[in-house]
């Protein structure tokens, strides 16, 4: 408010000397108000990107002090170095290297299966013609909005007297499942852009509908599959009620579930581990960001019905 | 040729595997839950056939009318919170910003991404008070105020976890809804300051009117959301203090593999799936109705 104050002040100061700018034929109050305007509008952005940065720039500084600087020093202090030893601690000590080896021997694998099955199904359901597709569609529909919670249990059991517990199948399993609804839908939706036209034609020249699937569909949609994937590779990196759920013994522990139980690791919270275990999750999801953030952007607002 | 397109075995083997998935990994459990609702008991003791006791619990647990009022009240507000901040934002990007938006609207969007596990331990970090003073109580004595406990009562742990989810998701509602802001034809905006409408007039009787169907699917998408919340509470507060932030996902989780109670587990999770379903009626209506008028 003060700012925005002084701001007026300053233009009133301006408009004041004599024979500035006559050829502007925009009366003074005006010009002051889009100065005012003009003030409060970076002073809200200034806020905006404050509330937004500081806390990451906090966590990333924080990633390097020590024991002694989080106790001691205030907290807009500079850590002494950048050594890098909380990294080093949370990498080992902390298991974070073992839990982002599970997250992607989990995360990469359900990824190729569910685009692989997700994307041929909204193929079949968008462009193929048969008998209660209508529904089919549906029946997926269905699925984005029932809660993990509401599969878990019956999960638990079936995973139990597989045998399958104590390993990541259960994972990978519930983390394809589980992205099928959104992907279907997502694909079945870019399908319905892509003219019929194309396909008539491929069959008419002699494709078989694999054939066209694969040589013409599938093509044609290869920006929207990669903009579904990036979607569904956040959603399965970021989960953790089914990975709190399926990992049963530490060394299943996905990075998410990892994190949560990080502090037990050292007994006593060791701030610098624990904001470099944090930072190690996090700053690989900002390089990706950094580069694809557009298609992130669109991407998960296409997939805004997940809620 | 659409007896081409009609392959009935290129068909099978296109949607064959994920309706086979689909159905066993989740349309399959969904029925077994529903199941469980006439049981006591669990994997590991066995289960005893109880009937209707567990759906009759609903009614009476104290528990679950703790859960569902939290559950309620934190979708409420949070919802309202996200939308009204994502629009102010999206107004802010359209009107103020213009082509200059990008960098802003980018740097906003990014904690979306960021695992809610981390952006919830860095909030428990920075609204700490012991062994030491986080970020806010710092600057709060510096301002010459005095300390908060955040964690220690339940309307400053829910504030906190507001504030987290608003922090969290303010860029996705403000992208989803300058999408929505961006498609009011230049016409109407153009012939609107024309007559003179400008700043608030502006956008109360012209971009709020036109903006309210994408305005009503994001609320419909943010309460979808909100209804289920899960991590960021289970790493903030785990539900906390007492179980006074313990919303119906949490305590369905709890009752389930905490206690071991698979049919109330089971009950709480029907229930909850029901609340989402009736919301995704409304979103089914809502796109309808949004098709209908473009």
């Amino acid at each position: 408010m003060s700012s925005t104050l002084s701001g007026a002040q300053r233009t009133a100061g301006v408009t004041l000397v004599p024979g500035t700018r006559p050829a502007r034929r925009r009366p003074a109050r005006k010009r002051a108000a889009g100065l005012v305007g003009k003030v409060t509008t970076w002073l809200l952005v200034a806020v905006l990107v404050v509330v937004v940065c500081y806390p990451l720039l906090w966590l990333l500084l924080g990633s390097f002090k020590t024991q002694q600087e989080f106790l001691n020093e205030p907290f807009w202090s500079l850590p002494s170095s950048l050594a890098l030893g909380n990294y080093v601690d949370a990498w080992t000590t902390g298991n974070i290297a073992l839990y982002l080896r599970n997250s992607l021997v989990v995360v990469l694998p359900s990824l190729a299966l569910v685009i692989v099955i997700g994307v041929a199904a909204g193929f079949a359901l968008e462009i193929l013609v048969w008998k209660g597709r209508g529904t089919v569609l549906l029946l997926f529909l269905a699925g984005i909005m029932v809660p993990g919670q509401m599969i878990l249990l019956p999960l638990f059991s079936a995973y139990f007297e597989l045998g399958l517990t104590g390993t990541l199948w259960p994972l990978i399993i519930t983390y394809t499942a589980t992205a099928l609804p959104l992907t279907v839908f997502m694909m079945a939706t870019y399908f319905r852009a892509v003219p019929r036209e194309i396909f008539e034609a491929a069959s008419i020249d002699g494709a078989s509908v694999l054939r066209s699937f694969t040589a013409v569909g599938f093509p044609m949609v290869r920006n929207a599959v990669f903009t579904v994937a990036l979607v569904q590779f956040f959603f399965m990196w970021n989960d953790l009620l089914i990975a709190l759920t399926f990992t049963s013994s530490d060394e299943l522990r996905t990075v998410q579930v990892g994190l949560l139980n990080f502090t037990g690791q050292f007994g006593a919270t060791q701030y610098g581990p624990l904001f470099a275990a944090i930072c190690l999750n996090v700053f690989p999801l900002f390089v990706i960001y950094l580069v694809l953030n557009q298609r992130i952007m669109t991407g998960l607002a296409g997939g805004a019905v997940k809620g | 040729m659409n007896d081409v397109l009609g392959d009935k075995k290129a068909i099978a083997v296109l949607i064959g595997p994920a309706l086979l998935i689909y159905s066993l990994v989740m349309l399959l459990p969904i029925v077994w839950s529903l199941g469980y609702t006439f049981f006591d008991g669990n994997a590991i003791s066995g289960f005893t056939f109880i009937g209707t006791d567990n759906l009759a619990r609903l009614f009476t647990d104290e528990n679950v009318r703790q859960a569902l009022g939290f559950t309620l009240k934190y979708a409420v507000v949070v919802t309202i919170g996200q939308v009204a901040l994502g629009y102010g934002l999206s107004l802010l990007y359209v009107f103020v910003l213009k082509n200059r938006s990008g960098l802003v609207r980018t740097l906003v969007f990014f904690p979306v991404v960021v695992p809610t596990v981390a952006v919830a331990l860095l909030f428990q970090k920075m609204f700490e008070i012991a062994p030491q003073n986080g970020l806010v109580n710092s600057l709060i004595e510096l301002t010459g105020g005095q300390a908060v406990d955040w964690f220690g009562g339940a309307n400053t742990s829910f504030l906190v976890l507001v504030l987290l989810d608003l922090w969290r998701s303010m860029g996705f509602y403000a992208v989803l809804l300058f999408t929505g802001l961006l498609d009011i034809p230049e016409e109407v905006l153009e012939a609107a300051r024309i007559d003179g409408a400008t700043g608030a007039t502006m956008v109360a009787r012209i971009v709020l009117p036109l903006s309210l169907p994408v305005l009503l699917s994001s609320l419909i998408f943010s309460i979808n959301g909100t209804l289920k919340v899960f991590d960021s509470i289970v790493a903030l507060t785990n539900g906390g203090p007492g179980d006074a932030t313990t919303p119906l996902t949490l305590y369905m989780y709890n009752t389930a593999f905490r206690f071991g109670d698979y049919g109330f587990g089971s009950a709480i999770a029907l229930l909850l799936t029901l609340i989402c379903l009736l919301v995704t009626v409304f979103i089914f209506r809502s796109t309808r109705r949004d098709l209908s008028e473009s």
